[in-house]
């Protein structure tokens, strides 16, 4: 290794510790997830414990978007908007199952996950998530943070993970009438 | 006043505005036709022996597919009440759907009217067809019909005549039908952004 790359990565690693303790993160908070998030953030979970305990209602200050409850198609827009206003970097949490595929919802208000609009980084499934798991996800978000180059370049983006695609699959075999024929995006 | 006397003060007043009445359970229901509803709305409100200053609630029932599909098999083991429990004493036993499958109207809109003086209620259905699907408003007369008129026209296409403001409230203006319609798929989806996934 050249002295220039070995000064790179340090420097990356210490960007990344940075980063991933001083989570700002914006709750977009839709529906019945929200009082698991609230559970969280309060002390007897304590998310500042991990340096995220500062949550911050503009999108130019935030750098974590949690997306909390079911999105109905008539908010999608309105969600896009905010991702597009934060600033580089930016992680995406999807926090509970209606954001991660829809969930139980299959009718015609729902968004079948904010992944088929937005990028998202780490997926809390859960009807709704309990607090150590909405905490395990995110440690798991500050390992990917401490992974990324400090230039802003990612990681390969990953696929849907196997629990949530293997939830899919099940669904539409299950129900194979109500399959559209509509792939699902591949991030 | 009890649900008996409630119909028939209402049918002294308007007799040939009623298509059927019943009561269950204590609660009593009037059908009536559709020229008479702003009037018989407005004696419910203002006459002394209503005094229904409060609408409770206002929607609306698609029949298209009543009676076409049999309830799903969890239902009948859910503990859901299908029919009343034998061992429930039960002096008005229950009517019934309103009207034969053949002569009944698409869809019914339905108002909960209450007395918070006198302390009773009224349900009144109005028949409509689904080629001429308009009722009178009421929001001249309750302030509260007029976003559940809206919701109703939303949902179902119902129009309301003389509504000041008739727009979707629920759905977005780029949404195509009504999604509450029975012949409306349940999961099709109109997306605004974002794959019809």
């Amino acid at each position: 290794m050249t002295e220039a790359g070995f000064l790179t990565s340090r420097l990356d690693e210490a960007i990344g510790w940075a980063r991933k303790y001083s989570i700002f993160q914006y709750p977009f908070v839709t529906a019945c997830c929200g009082m698991e998030y609230m559970a969280t953030a309060c002390s007897h979970y304590d998310v500042d414990r991990f340096g995220a305990g500062l949550p911050r209602f503009s999108p130019r200050q935030a750098d974590v978007l949690f997306v909390v409850g079911t999105i109905s198609h008539k908010m999608a827009p309105v969600l896009k908007r905010i991702y597009d206003q934060m600033a580089e970097p930016k992680w995406v949490v999807s926090f509970g199952v209606c954001t991660c595929t829809g969930g139980f919802y299959d009718n015609y208000a729902t968004v079948m996950g904010i992944d088929t609009i937005m990028p998202v980084d780490i997926y809390i499934p859960g009807c709704p998530p309990r607090p150590e798991y909405v905490l395990d996800g995110l440690l798991k978000l500050q390992a990917k943070i401490q992974a990324q180059h400090a230039s802003g370049q990612r990681p390969a983006p990953e696929l849907r993970p196997p629990e949530v695609e293997g939830h899919v699959s099940t669904e539409r075999r299950l129900r194979p009438e109500r399959g559209d024929g509509v792939e699902r995006r591949k991030q | 006043m009890t649900a008996a006397s409630l119909i028939q003060a209402v049918t002294e007043r308007f007799p040939e505005a009623l298509k059927g009445s019943h009561t269950y359970r204590g609660d009593a229901t009037v059908l009536v036709f559709r020229e008479f509803l702003l009037d018989i709305a407005r004696t419910l409100k203002e006459d002394p022996v209503f005094q229904m200053n409060y609408l409770m609630d206002l929607t609306a029932v698609d029949f298209s597919a009543f009676g076409r599909k049999p309830s799903p098999a969890f239902f009948a083991s859910s503990g859901v009440a299908v029919r009343p429990s034998s061992e429930i004493p039960d002096e008005d036993p229950w009517p019934g759907p309103p009207t034969p499958h053949s002569t009944r109207s698409r869809f019914v809109v339905v108002y909960h009217f209450f007395s918070l003086r006198l302390k009773h209620r009224l349900r009144l259905e109005v028949a409509v067809e689904e080629g001429d699907a308009e009722v009178d408003s009421l929001s001249a007369l309750w302030a509260g019909a007029d976003w559940l008129e809206r919701e109703v026209w939303d949902m179902f296409g119902i129009r309301f005549r003389g509504h000041p403001n008739l727009k979707r409230i629920l759905m977005y203006e780029e949404f195509v039908g009504h999604p509450l319609r029975k012949d409306y798929a349940v999961n099709k989806r109109q997306p605004l952004i974002g794959p019809v996934n």
